[in-house]
């Protein structure tokens, strides 16, 4: 039972995806709000995010979120799952928009891919990272359970996360350098890629999430 | 191994169906998009594009109402243009499902427009489409000109330096179409798909002209192309993207199966 799930709008833009592949992979019921009751209220709570972290962050702010998302990590201890600019907000800063101060929930930084940004053999990468590309586990975890190693998921970004702490990384990427794909502590996990965009991998990857149960 | 080349199948849109002319006449129908999407999304597409080429503002509703219908079952990247002139279209095609949304004639018109939307929405979401001709310049040298109203209409402007300038502007992404191979089934126009892609750091779609598998693997590996795009070949049945991956793979291109 995956009980309710608070998919937390900040207003940055469409979480249809996010919502419509929860349900699909199952869930009892999917919430996309910003309300403080709700959230708290909710067992499980997914942080979400797109666009430009400036503006993020100033959402993020301005309606209370880091506030929810503190509560549910370290008092209510619910399992709660980052995605992509989720993933960045939750580190120390970010290079993007002339450098912005994150939640520093995880220590590290978030940087940009460089130009020209080039292969071990000297070929040219395109920025944004933008496609499927291969998700190395780097430990195991419940929400790898029934993923292949180096299965593909799909990606957009152009700033990537580097944790201080490297044994927090739960997977890494290729591209130009070797970036963190997902980091993991306690009740909480976070990942660069798009599930809800990653086909029957990334379902699978949330139904894990749905049935995970951190405190066992 | 890295990223893969993706294969991206489109979907030509008119009043609700699934349509594929050649050079823009003589079109054909292909059926119900969301079935069509729903084929590809279980075929392993890497993603989809949906390309409304419907005139009527009633068409529009039925657009919004078809990508809603779409997201809610296709579990990978789904790209929306035609059309796209404002951004409150744009979040209009957001909201309804798109990840992405394809820019063209408005960029031309309003190339401010670019740079907003990718201010405000992210890089990410903001693909630019640039429909290309073929044209000699004076010493008889190729070059490409982009070329508006389904490739009737010249703008006199130059397709690598709007893919530059479109790039700098904050485009996350190009889809190139060269207008003297869409619908002809004779291959992509690889001149200007590696003068582009040469050109600019962001992914290059390379589209227009795809007749068999080999045009694809000739898209990436002689065109530079991070995507490759197709229609017709996938729509009457004639090869599925399974296949297409598999001689892709033959041919030493990384792809996701």
């Amino acid at each position: 039972m995956s009980g309710t799930v608070a998919v937390i709008d900040y207003g940055m833009g469409n979480l249809h995806s996010v919502a419509s592949a929860l349900q699909h992979a199952g869930a009892d019921r999917v919430i996309v709000t910003h309300d403080a009751n709700q959230i708290r209220a909710a067992d499980r709570v997914v942080f979400p995010g797109v666009g430009a972290i400036r503006d993020c962050m100033a959402e993020i702010r301005r309606l209370h979120c880091d506030e929810l998302l503190q509560l549910a990590l370290t008092e209510q201890h619910k399992p709660v799952l980052a995605i992509c600019v989720g993933m960045q907000a939750l580190m120390t800063s970010s290079e993007e928009n002339g450098g912005v101060p994150c939640l520093d929930i995880i220590p590290g930084t978030v940087r940009h891919f460089g130009h020209p940004l080039l292969d071990a053999d000297g070929t040219r990468l395109k920025v944004p990272h933008m496609g499927w590309n291969e998700v190395c586990q780097v430990r195991e975890h419940p929400l790898w359970e029934d993923i292949p190693d180096r299965t593909r998921f799909y990606f957009v970004h152009s700033y990537y996360v580097t944790a201080r702490d490297r044994s927090l990384v739960a997977a890494s990427v290729e591209y130009g350098c070797s970036a963190d794909a997902a980091l993991a502590r306690d009740n909480l996990f976070a990942v660069q890629f798009h599930p809800e965009k990653s086909h029957t991998a990334g379902l699978q990857l949330l139904r894990n999430f749905l049935n995970w149960n951190p405190a066992c | 191994m890295g990223l893969a080349k993706r294969i991206i199948p489109c979907l030509d849109v008119d009043n609700g169906r699934v349509v594929k002319g050649v050079n823009f006449v003589g079109i054909r129908d292909a059926g119900d998009p969301v079935e069509i999407a729903r084929r590809y999304n279980e075929q392993g597409a890497d993603e989809i594009t949906f390309l409304d080429i419907t005139a009527s503002h009633q068409g529009r509703d039925t657009t919004v109402h078809t990508v809603e219908q779409i997201a809610e079952q296709v579990f990978i990247p789904l790209t929306v243009g035609g059309g796209i002139r404002s951004l409150e279209d744009i979040r209009t095609m957001l909201n309804a499902g798109a990840d992405k949304v394809s820019i063209n004639t408005a960029a031309i018109h309003n190339p401010e427009l670019v740079r907003q939307a990718s201010e405000r929405f992210g890089a990410q979401c903001i693909v630019v489409a640039i429909d290309a001709k073929r044209v000699e310049d004076v010493e008889g040298k190729p070059r490409w000109e982009i070329f508006t109203h389904g490739g009737r209409k010249p703008t006199g402007i130059d397709a690598v330096a709007w893919a530059i300038k479109m790039a700098e502007l904050g485009a996350g992404e190009i889809l190139l179409t060269s207008m003297d191979r869409d619908g002809t089934r004779n291959g992509f126009e690889l001149g200007v798909t590696s003068a582009i892609t040469d050109a600019v750091d962001i992914p290059v779609i390379a589209s227009g002209g795809v007749g068999n598998l080999q045009h694809l693997v000739d898209g990436i590996l002689l065109g530079g192309a991070d995507a490759v795009l197709a229609a017709s070949i996938f729509h009457f049945g004639e090869f599925t993207v399974p296949q297409a991956k598999a001689y892709m793979a033959a041919h030493g291109i990384e792809v996701r199966v």
